[in-house]
């Protein structure tokens, strides 16, 4: 039996250490966080405040005319409860022009406009709040490409990308984020009645367990059929992730010289902190 | 005899020797006024640990006319030290290193014999592999210094326990991983089992100093520990946070261990020798 059960009080104390360390060795001490209304976000926002205290923590509420008016609520449910700062900018006014443009706008295309416009508030909120951007993508998310590239995936640390999306949960609920935020079925809020789980094709719960094992577990897809899990799901989750895996990188640079960004300039993030 | 020992579990600025360097002089002085005789310091104390490119750069030598060494040698006047740096030989082959400080000498350097080259690890990239494990004499007996993936294999400890080490200093840069339901994470579990296992094998003392703080999402998780030869836990630092940890280490207890249970007279090192050759000459 898969059990992605975590220690909260340790990841929590990892957690938040690596907020603080991250966000102070660098010279700040504020950080910023959209706030979408749904539990990752929540999460990461929780987080900071621990980390860094209510008072240096932004909440970003970014709406657009066709979000449901729970996100914000839900938002605001998590912005009174741990008593920080925050501020709500609708964007429709900056991406109207730009959905407008084409009548025939898709679905798909119409979410990365939205997903980019709030980081480029969330950058722009960067620098006039002095703080770092928060991350708020799941390794669920991360590893599916479930998310848009320089859109939600933009971040200057990103505290869960290493949680799958059941464990978000586990820590969420341990950390005292407000029940409605808990139990609603996850979604981008990108259009009406949008829901990860039906977009997807499968629950969180079950992709979580094979990814588990593919991933940290080391898995072959056999042995994971052989444990129960569905031929065409199997194959259908690998494939999802292997197409992915430009979200998860730098963009190559051509190699012309003796050394080259990215594959033999090689300093961490951190160097001289 | 006693030993009073110290663990300094710092974290390190990357790359960064002079601040690392201040460091060290600030815990020497407060392993000093605690009357400590040895103090410890992590793997590559003086640099960081994810070094990649900036290897070179970091790279001192263990002498007299060093920079950074020249105040440690200084300050080993006082009470001895294993500190953690990058080694660079006369050809310029750099080595992670452990060097053992006392009144004003280098009694000792380890290059660190296995380095990880897989998962998260990436040593065997940037450093030279070191050729040798050896034990040496110190003001507190005999001793035998490793670093992580040193005993993370059974040999160099079972080596250093041949060639006469009673004390086994340990030291780490070790990245926390394998969050789970439990307490601590898979990380620590291990290594604080093989070095229980190794104290009580080699009804030795074995000592742990792992460093903390991040490096980038790398968490280094601390928690030295000191087990004695009957394999007890005699002191332990806390997790995630940089610490001094004290221990009073009472030398006598290896001949009361011993008379009790003598593994080290027993040892057939004539029968492991014997098979090691049939084993590995098969070709």
């Amino acid at each position: 039996m898969v059990d992605l059960t975590i220690n909260t009080d340790v990841a929590r104390e990892i957690l938040t250490s690596f907020i603080r360390s991250e966000v102070t060795r660098v010279g700040y001490s504020r950080a910023v966080v959209n706030l979408s209304g749904g539990l990752d976000s929540a999460l990461s926002l929780v987080l900071a405040v621990e980390a860094l205290g209510a008072e240096n923590v932004l909440a970003l509420c970014l709406p657009y005319r066709t979000s449901s008016p729970d996100s914000l609520e839900h938002a605001r449910l998590l912005i009174d409860q741990f008593q920080v700062q925050s501020e709500t900018i609708d964007i429709t006014p900056m991406a109207e022009p730009l959905i407008q443009r084409d009548p025939n706008i898709s679905n798909v295309r119409k979410g990365n406009i939205l997903a980019r416009m709030r980081m480029i508030v969330l950058y722009d909120k960067t620098e006039t709040f002095k703080g770092l951007a928060i991350g708020t993508s799941n390794k669920t998310e991360i590893l599916l490409g479930y998310s848009t590239l320089w859109g939600d995936m933009a971040s200057a640390i990103n505290p869960i990308g290493d949680l799958y999306k059941t464990q978000v949960r586990q820590l969420s609920r341990a950390l005292g984020v407000p029940a409605p935020i808990l139990e609603k079925p996850p979604s981008a809020d990108l259009w009406q009645g949008q829901t990860d789980e039906g977009e997807l094709g499968f629950t969180y719960e079950q992709v979580d367990k094979l990814l588990y094992l593919l991933v940290d577990q080391r898995y072959s897809p056999q042995e994971c059929i052989e444990e129960g899990f569905d031929v065409a799901f199997v194959n259908v989750v690998i494939a999802r992730v292997r197409r992915n895996q430009f979200k998860r990188m730098m963009p190559p640079i051509a190699k012309l010289s003796n050394r080259t960004v990215g594959y033999d300039f090689l300093y961490l993030r951190d160097w001289g902190t | 005899m006693k030993l009073n020992l110290a663990l300094a579990q710092i974290a390190t600025k990357l790359g960064d020797v002079e601040a690392n360097l201040e460091k060290h002089i600030h815990y020497i002085e407060q392993a000093k006024a605690q009357k400590a005789d040895l103090l410890i310091f992590p793997e590559l104390s003086l640099t960081g640990y994810v070094l990649q490119d900036l290897v070179a750069s970091v790279a001192h030598k263990p002498t007299d006319d060093d920079p950074v060494f020249r105040h440690l040698l200084q300050a080993s006047h006082h009470l001895d030290l294993v500190v953690g740096f990058v080694d660079e030989d006369s050809r310029h082959r750099f080595y992670i290193a452990s060097a053992y400080l006392s009144g004003g000498k280098v009694l000792h350097v380890h290059h660190k014999v296995y380095l990880p080259t897989y998962g998260l690890f990436d040593e065997g990239r940037f450093f030279a592999w070191g050729d040798s494990v050896r034990s040496f004499d110190t003001r507190f007996g005999r001793v035998g210094m490793l670093i992580c993936e040193d005993f993370w294999h059974a040999s160099p400890p079972y080596l250093l326990w041949l060639d006469g080490a009673d004390i086994m200093l340990f030291s780490s840069a070790s990245p926390g991983r394998g969050l789970n339901d439990r307490e601590k994470l898979e990380s620590a579990r291990w290594v604080e089992r093989v070095s229980k296992a190794y104290a009580s094998m080699f009804t030795s003392f074995v000592v742990h100093c792992n460093r903390v703080g991040f490096e980038d999402g790398l968490l280094f998780w601390g928690g030295a520990t000191v087990n004695d030869p009957n394999g007890e836990l005699i002191a332990q630092g806390p997790y995630f946070e940089e610490a001094l940890t004290l221990a009073a280490l009472d030398l006598n207890q290896l001949r009361r261990t011993r008379a009790r249970l003598p593994l080290l007279r027993d040892e057939r090192t004539a029968l492991v020798q014997k098979e090691l050759n049939r084993i590995l000459s098969r070709g």
